[in-house]
């Protein structure tokens, strides 16, 4: 039998690195799985939704029946995979849009993982089986209107009343808020920051939806509302006190993240390139100008980084050995980079770059909310500069 | 109750649940996405990425819809293909097949259809199915041979080109799929059926799939296992031939029947 000479090692424009080849199956099988669902649910719809400035909530039921909502976390009806594949789910979904890696983040991350890691039996046997299921939606109030890069200063307090609590205060911006069934809030008690889960309907508690917005426009962002909100003690997370509880959902939320842009920047490189080699000014194709081709190659290189940077943060975590720290890394970076990717691939569309038609300025203005929640770029600054000098500079 | 009667309760429930065996062949093929290569052999290099052929997975999709229409039921896989055909077999566990067979042998490269078909039909034996499901052809080799062999080498009926599929005590009805519309063809297990994509979408790995389909058990087998020796290949690739370019498409100007012409053109290449 002839033997094949060796094959020469090719590039691949779309995963210039190989990065695939350092997937298990079963991650690459999630991974496809995501990209499809994505393709099939969330593409043929995207444009209308972001226009519209609505979060198509039947899809939540779907994602749960993929697999998707609380992912990472094990039992309750929930997957147990591991955190590349975590964070493989979130690169696919971002690549669609930003709204639905929020929304996934949300209720897994923010809304099922505190309820998971200090909650109640009964507290997770009644809530995790119906949110990794998408028939209850959670949402995660931290953020208030006097109180975001500096949670601690939050104002919504907790005040017992009998063997009961009572709840005053106001969380703005709240992914979800509108829609979700059950809201987990944090609020300062006698004894520090304690968390509640507290259902929609109960008496007091009414939320408001932030419209005018021109980002994250396919995703739900409210305004919580609590007045005098009566709530049993079986109400309060039983295992946290203090600002650990509601800071370590947002390192599990953010590591998301860090993979996510990844996919935005992902789809707007792969747009530009693809737009560059078809549109024609001065006679041929705007890929055949210098200045294009540094554009694409800056941005190759950029995404590229990016890609290995959340995959390397993702093994990290997978073998126990992932600080805070590193995922302020991760998510200044990739934030940061998947931003200048995408503007940059907007330049290479021009005008087309700014319409809805293609998928460019929408990921721009997503990302711009990215930028900013789970710790802006700059306090992740910070906290790296704190890592390395020893010296906290933000307070 | 008496014990007689608990007796014949537990035969009852022992007769109407009789289970269901389905096999369903699949096979590992080059990404039909990416550009292929030949060796100077003539056959397609196997080196780059795999994938399970899409005809199987609508194979594998009717497996498990008649699963779902079953009390119960039982589908395996029966892979011939190296070690990459894994990736394939596991993706059809993703999608919700029990188990699989995984035929494997160093003595199988270059296997004409005559030879994957014994070795199939050895392995599907062993299994006594009910119904053997299989793709219409293979997208990369695409003779269309193998399944009406192992028809026949198990001896079984084969309904061919089904887009749906019944399966009723002892009997499986398919509607035919033609090119005007569909025939009903009935005949009685175990037989043999090759679908089309007709039979609907295949599903989507679910993540749950997935996870499970780490614990599912993939039978490792070689020739020796199977009881089979390979034979004189029954035939051989003499060439390969680019098909010709497509010719430049009829341009219809409307001078007022430009809609009887395109009419008649659809009818004549039976697009209506
Ligand atoms: C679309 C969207 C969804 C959101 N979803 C949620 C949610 O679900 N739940 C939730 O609780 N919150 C949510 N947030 C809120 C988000 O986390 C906050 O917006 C974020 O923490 C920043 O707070 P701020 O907007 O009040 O900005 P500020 O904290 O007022 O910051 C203003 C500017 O000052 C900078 N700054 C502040 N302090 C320092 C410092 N010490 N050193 C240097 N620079 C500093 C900031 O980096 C920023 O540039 C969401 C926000 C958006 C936009």
């Amino acid at each position: 039998m002839a033997k094949a000479a060796p094959a020469r090692p090719e590039v691949k424009p779309l995963d210039f690195l190989d990065i695939d080849h350092l997937l298990q199956d079963e991650e690459r099988m999630i991974r496809d799985t995501v990209r499809k669902f994505v393709h099939d649910r969330i593409l043929p719809g995207i444009e209308g939704w972001f226009e519209k400035g609505v979060f198509p909530k039947e899809i939540a039921p779907e994602l749960g029946r993929l697999g998707l909502l609380g992912m990472h976390l094990h039992g309750y009806g929930t997957l147990g995979v591991s955190a590349t594949s975590y964070g493989l789910a979130c690169l696919e979904l971002e690549a669609g849009d930003s709204g639905f890696r929020s929304f996934v983040s949300v209720q897994g991350s923010l809304a099922m993982f505190p309820i998971w890691k200090y909650g109640s039996e009964e507290q997770k046997r009644e809530w995790l089986p119906r949110m990794a299921a998408g028939e209850a939606i959670g949402c995660f109030g931290l953020t208030e209107p006097d109180s975001g890069s500096d949670p601690a200063s939050m104002r919504t307090s907790a005040r017992r009343s009998g063997g009961d609590w009572i709840l005053n205060g106001n969380k703005l911006w709240i992914t979800n808020g509108g829609i979700a069934d059950l809201a987990v809030v944090w609020a300062r008690a006698e004894d520090g920051i304690r968390g509640f889960v507290v259902p929609r309907g109960s008496k007091g508690y009414t939320t408001r939806d932030i419209h005018q917005k021109l980002s994250l426009r396919a995703s739900v962002t409210s305004e919580l509302i609590l007045e005098d909100v009566r709530l049993p003690e079986s109400a309060a997370l039983p295992d946290v006190t203090g600002m650990r509880g509601p800071l370590s959902c947002l390192n599990e939320a953010r590591y998301g993240i860090l993979w996510g842009v990844v996919g935005a920047a992902r789809t707007c490189y792969e747009t530009a390139l693809e737009y560059s080699k078809t549109r024609h000014q001065f006679g041929k194709p705007i890929a055949s100008f210098q200045l294009t081709q540094e554009k694409l190659v800056n941005m190759l290189l950029e995404l590229n980084k990016a890609a290995l940077v959340a995959y390397h943060l993702g093994r990290m975590k997978d073998e126990g050995r992932l600080a805070a720290q590193h995922v302020s890394f991760g998510k200044l970076n990739n934030v940061r980079e998947a931003l200048e990717i995408c503007r940059s691939a907007r330049t290479i569309l021009a005008a087309n770059g700014i319409t809805l038609e293609y998928p460019v300025i929408r990921h721009i203005n997503n990302l711009e909310s990215v930028l900013t929640y789970e710790g802006t770029s700059e306090i992740h600054t910070l906290v790296l500069g704190e890592a390395i000098t020893g010296i906290q500079a933000y307070r | 109750m008496t014990p007689s009667a608990i007796i014949k309760l537990r035969f009852i429930a022992f007769t109407e649940k009789a289970r269901l065996k389905i096999v369903v062949t699949v096979k590992q093929i080059p990404d039909p996405n990416a550009t292929l290569k030949l060796t100077s052999d003539n056959r397609l290099a196997r080196d780059g990425e795999v994938v399970l052929d899409p005809g199987d997975e609508y194979g594998v999709e009717a497996a498990l819809r008649i699963k779902e229409a079953a009390d119960e039921a039982e589908v395996v896989l029966v892979s011939m293909g190296p070690a990459k055909a894994a990736d394939a077999i596991r993706k059809g566990l993703s999608m919700g097949a029990d188990r699989a067979i995984h035929i494997s042998d160093d003595g199988l490269a270059g296997a004409d259809a005559l030879t994957t078909a014994q070795v199939l039909t050895a392995a599907i034996k062993g299994e006594s199915p009910d119904l053997v499901v299989c793709g219409c052809e293979s997208t990369d080799g695409s003779t269309g041979m193998v399944p009406p062999m192992i028809a026949e080498l198990l001896g079984f009926p084969q309904l061919t080109f089904a887009k749906q599929v019944e399966v009723s005590g002892s009997k499986v009805t398919i509607q035919r799929q033609t090119d005007v519309g569909y025939d009903v063809v009935e005949a009685d297990t175990p037989a043999l059926i090759t679908v089309t994509a007709g039979v609907g979408e295949p599903r989507y790995a679910s993540l749950k799939g997935i996870m499970a389909a780490r614990s599912k058990e993939v039978k490792k087998v070689g020739l020796g296992d199977l009881g089979v020796t390979r034979g004189k290949p029954a035939e051989e690739v003499l060439e390969v031939v680019e098909a010709e370019k497509r010719q430049a498409g009829e341009v219809i100007e409307d001078d007022g029947n430009a809609v009887e012409k395109i009419v008649a053109l659809l009818a004549k290449v039976k697009a209506v």
